[in-house]
This record gives C-alpha cells, sequence and structure tokens, in this order.
C-alpha cells in the first residue's frame, strides 16, 4: 500500500509499506477514504516530539471502510463506513471506565503520562497513522463509530479530533452566561473553541492570532472579535485594555508548542528543541485571564519541560484545565449540533490533496501558505 | 470594571447574541455537556466486553516506560529499533522514567541519530533521499510562497529560514566530518 513516511525533520516521502495486519483479536484494518493534517502533526513534522523514528506513518484524522476485522470484533463488519477518533482506548483501563479515553492505561507502553494516538511517535505508543491507504484500528469494538448516512466525509474527517477537540476546549473553560472568552490561535481548533464558546452561552469571543486571513476566518466562521498581536506592542495590556482592565474570564490556549510571539521561546523550542514547546500562548493566556479566571489548554506540548509563568498562575488563583480531547464522548453531542446546523466542520477545510503530494500538502501547512487553514488528504487506492 | 465590585456591560444583550448566532447557549447549562462530570464511573458504556484485554504477541522484547507494570497488552508494532539508535532508545527506556529529563533527551538524541543512519542506509539500498521532493518546497512557486509571506504582518516569516538550515543540517554534518577527515589526511 502506499503511504506517508517521516524522513526526518521538515521531509517525508511517499513509500510503499507493508499493508497492516490483525495483530490482536479485537484488531479491525481500514481502508483510508479521507485523512487531515493537523496542526499537531506539524511538531512531529518539525521533529519536536520525542521518538519520533523514520518510517513511521502520520496521521491521527481519519476516516474510512473497514477492510478486515479481528475474531473477537462483534460491533463493526467489513464494507461498513467508520469514524475514528484519534485516541486508542481499551475501554475497560481505570481511566477508559470513568470516561476519559484519551488517558487509556493499556495501549501505550511508551509513556504513562500519554495514552495512545495513531502515528504520532513512539511516545503515544508506535502506532502507524492514516495518512496511508490502510491503518490498523486497535479495540474496533470501543474506538471506531460507523458514520451517520447524512454525515459527509469532509465532515466526519474533521470530528475525529480538531473540532471535537475545540469543543472540549471549550468546555474545559467552563463558560458560564455572558463570559469574555479569549481565543489564542485562529487554526481549526481555535475556530471550533471559539465558535464552541458561543454555544455555552459566551457574551464575547475574542480570536488572537498574527495572520491576518485566519483571523478573518475567525470572524466569518465564528462570529469573534478579532486581535492580530503583531499590530501591539504587548497584546496583554490591549486585552486588558479591551476588558476594562479586568481580564478575560476564560482564556483557550489553541496554539501549542510553536507559538508565535517571542522569538526566544520559539527559537529555543520549535527549532532548536530545548523546551516541550514555546509558552508564548500559555504565558499570554495566564496574564490576560482575569484573577480567579479559567485557563484552557488544547494545544499540544511536549514532554519535556517549558518556560511557563507558574507563579502568575498560582498568585491570581487561576484554575488550569487541560486533557486531551476523549473524543468519542462528545460526538452525540457534535452530531446534534451538525445536524442543527450549528456547526458545519468543513467551512474551515482549504485543501484537498492527494496522498502522493503530501510532502507539498505539510509545506503549504507548515508554512501557511495559499491561505492554508486546514488540508485534507484524499489516499489513491493501489 | 476591575476596580469596582459590578461586572462590565457586553457590547452586546444576550437576546442580540441570540438572534445572531446560530445555536447561542444550546450548551448553556454547565451540567449538561458531554465532559462534565469529568468522570462518570460507567465501564458498560465503553463497548469493551473484556475485564483486560486478550494479549498481542510481542514479536521482539518490546521497549516500555520502566513506570508501566508490564507491557500494555496492545502496543504498536511501527519501526522496531534498529542500530546505534535503537541502542540508545533501548537504553533510555531501560534506564529513566519518564520523569527524569535524560529519559527525553536521549530519545531526541536518537531521533537525529536515526536520522542519519537512514540517509546512509537509503543510499545504500538505492533510495537515496531526494531533498526537493521530501520538503515539499515545489509548493512555493505552485501555492504562492512568496505572497503569502509578504501579505500579511507575519511573525513567523524572521526564523523560517531556520527551517531550511534544520532540514540540511544532516548534510552539514557530514560534510563537515568529511572536511575535517581529508583536512587531517593531507596534513599527515
Amino acid at each position: 500500500m502506499r503511504a506517508m513516511v517521516y524522513r526526518g525533520p521538515y521531509r517525508i516521502r511517499v513509500e510503499e509499506k507493508d499493508r497492516p495486519v490483525v495483530e490482536h483479536p479485537n484488531d479491525a484494518i481500514v481502508r483510508v477514504t479521507r485523512a487531515a493534517i493537523c496542526g499537531s502533526d506539524l511538531h512531529l513534522y518539525h521533529g519536536l516530539m520525542p521518538d519520533t523514528r523514520v518510517g513511521t506513518t502520520f496521521g491521527h484524522e481519519f476516516i474510512g471502510v473497514v477492510d478486515e476485522v479481528g475474531p473477537s470484533v462483534q460491533s463493526l463488519k467489513a464494507g461498513d463506513r467508520v469514524m475514528v477518533p484519534f485516541n486508542i482506548f481499551c475501554g475497560s483501563c481505570f481511566f477508559c471506565a470513568r470516561g476519559l479515553y484519551s488517558n487509556c492505561h493499556n495501549v501505550n507502553p511508551n509513556a504513562t503520562a500519554v495514552g495512545g494516538i495513531y502515528g504520532y511517535s513512539h511516545t503515544t505508543g508506535g502506532y502507524d497513522g492514516g495518512q496511508a491507504e490502510y491503518v490498523r484500528v486497535p479495540f474496533a469494538d470501543v474506538g471506531p463509530s460507523l458514520i451517520p448516512d447524512w454525515l459527509a466525509d469532509d465532515d466526519a474527517v474533521l470530528l475525529t479530533d480538531a473540532l471535537a477537540t475545540g469543543y472540549f476546549g471549550a468546555q474545559l473553560g467552563d463558560i458560564k452566561e455572558g463570559d469574555v472568552v479569549v481565543v489564542f490561535g485562529a487554526g481549526p481548533v481555535g475556530l471550533y473553541a471559539a465558535k464552541s464558546s458561543w454555544l455555552m452561552g459566551a457574551g464575547r469571543v475574542i480570536v488572537v492570532d498574527h495572520l491576518d486571513y485566519r483571523l478573518k476566518k475567525a470572524a466569518e466562521f465564528a462570529h469573534a472579535e478579532i486581535i492580530n498581536f503583531a499590530e501591539y506592542d504587548d497584546i496583554v495590556v490591549h486585552l486588558k485594555k479591551i476588558t476594562d482592565h479586568l481580564g478575560a474570564d476564560v482564556v483557550i490556549d489553541a496554539v501549542g508548542a510553536e507559538a508565535d510571539g517571542n522569538l526566544l521561546q520559539h527559537v529555543t523550542s520549535a527549532k532548536l528543541k530545548l523546551q516541550g514547546g514555546s509558552a508564548v500562548a500559555l504565558n499570554w493566556a495566564i496574564d490576560s485571564v482575569r484573577k480567579g479566571g479559567t485557563v484552557s489548554v488544547m494545544g499540544a506540548y511536549g514532554p519535556i519541560f517549558n518556560a511557563v509563568k507558574f507563579g502568575d498562575a498560582l498568585n491570581k488563583g487561576l484554575t488550569l484545565r487541560m486533557n486531551q480531547a476523549p473524543v468519542k464522548r462528545q460526538w452525540p453531542r457534535l452530531f446534534e449540533h451538525v445536524k442543527n446546523g450549528y456547526l458545519k466542520p468543513s467551512d474551515i477545510v482549504t485543501h484537498r490533496i492527494p496522498l502522493e503530494h503530501i510532502a507539498e500538502a505539510y509545506h503549504i501547512f507548515s508554512s501557511k501558505l495559499d491561505g492554508c487553514i486546514k488540508p485534507l488528504i484524499v489516499p489513491t487506492e493501489s | 470594571m476591575a476596580y469596582t465590585s459590578e461586572k462590565p456591560k457586553l457590547p452586546e444583550s444576550i437576546d442580540e447574541l441570540r438572534a445572531r448566532i446560530p445555536g447561542w447557549g444550546a450548551d448553556l447549562d454547565p451540567k449538561d455537556r458531554p465532559s462534565v462530570p469529568r468522570e462518570i464511573y460507567d465501564p458498560g458504556a465503553t463497548g469493551a466486553h473484556w475485564d483486560f484485554p486478550e494479549r498481542q504477541p510481542e514479536k521482539w522484547p518490546r521497549e516500555r516506560s520502566i513506570e508501566h507494570a508490564f507491557l500494555t497488552p496492545v502496543f504498536g508494532t511501527s519501526c522496531p529499533p534498529k542500530g546505534l539508535s535503537g541502542v540508545i532508545r533501548k537504553y533510555a527506556y531501560r534506564r529513566f522514567s519518564e520523569a527524569r529529563a535524560a529519559h527525553w533527551l536521549l530519545l531526541i538524541a536518537a531521533d537525529r541519530v536515526d536520522v542519519a543512519e537512514s540517509r546512509i542506509t537509503g543510499l545504500l539500498r538505492g533510495r537515496p533521499d531526494n531533498v526537493i521532493a521530501q520538503t515539499g518546497v515545489r509548493s512555493e512557486l505552485t501555492h504562492r510562497g512568496l505572497s503569502s509571506r509578504l501579505r500579511d504582518r507575519r511573525v513567523d516569516v524572521v526564523h523560517q529560514p531556520l527551517d531550511a538550515v534544520i532540514a540540511m543540517a544532516p548534510y552539514a554534518v557530514a560534510a563537515g566530518v568529511a572536511y575535517s577527515v581529508i583536512k587531517k589526511r593531507r596534513k599527515r
């Protein structure tokens, strides 16, 4: 089969690889019909995530058709059209039994601090991902769901991570009616988090980024006020000014490890890999939220130490909330919102690129060329 | 404002927001949201029909965190450790827990060794790495590389040239090593 393969920082190619096989009785093999590149894939692409091995296939956002199932699979059969959450989870460990699907303890031997994720380095279990023609899906009776007939492929694939994560981020903000919400980052997760904040009753939603084309999308898609931080000497002071010097009730960090806005932070983390990520957006979040407010962290960070302003968080009495999204828990409600027309996930898709050209797709997305917000990958069957 | 007790007035009333934003307030009740409460004990809700999953066969000694009691029943089988990078990775897992910086720094070092090893083996197997194709840099010409950077007030343009340096680092290191070897031999 054809599959995207990592060759080192900033370098990938499409190779012929063995089709995955059933390795556990509850595995399924899924033929991928649509995949996406996630902003967090760029952390791998840039060589920021420890134990990213040459030869790994990335991709944790994908949907497809079941091609084969293991002997113990009861809920799926060959030919079923399925969406697969980015979390790999067993459904029976201490954490899964309590709904913490993203924190499963039975799927990632390489680390206890993070669960299993498709195509996201050996730090999350060493699974190949879905930017390929076929992918192995463990615990087929637990993770995947049948795609409702009314849901289009381009919408379904975005429910496997980006939309679910943005929506989860708004929930972690504990938004109450009339709250002022600031979202750092106008990428896919930030756009969905901003849009979801209104569903939870926000009174004001402000999106901050440095890319005008993405901010324009935030205004159109998420009905948000927009701020380009590059126009201000100190974005925190500006946010204080426009919130009556109180600060926002809730701030969502939808940027993560490669945040811009402080060259030293960015270069020491994203380029030199001396930190688990550039904490610029997180530090801005801590400083621009009001005392007693909530910071929701949805941006992904690596496992190494970060230069985070923890003292400010303590002195302000903040609630810091974060986790990888337990995707499948969000689906029933998100299906309702999509069906009701409150959310149209594929509105943010800007590029659809064949698997054979995935190296270009990564470069376009990474370098923010051509107004790129969300690229989808369309595999071709061999 | 912050110096008095009342909350600042919103620019739009709740009624105006409800009229303007599709679905405003659909999830207004904080208790009626999918991830609230965070933990709900309901092992029957997941579809799992086992108390502990059957174990996947271990085809090679699978590296694992020493914070785990045992090898997890299911695991990924992509890219088994090999070569010098594999030795470093196995040592990092065997010797240091996730709590130790040495664990992660060794894994990052192994990643760089892995890249160098793969460049050499790719060459020896007749499938050398193609820098132009693999970096996708051709899209600079087809997807508005220059105008995308000049159009907005982007702050990332300052450090983007470093990306090329990182992508080419293995070649730069190899060239440096080759140069120093040749220089030493000439001196002799």
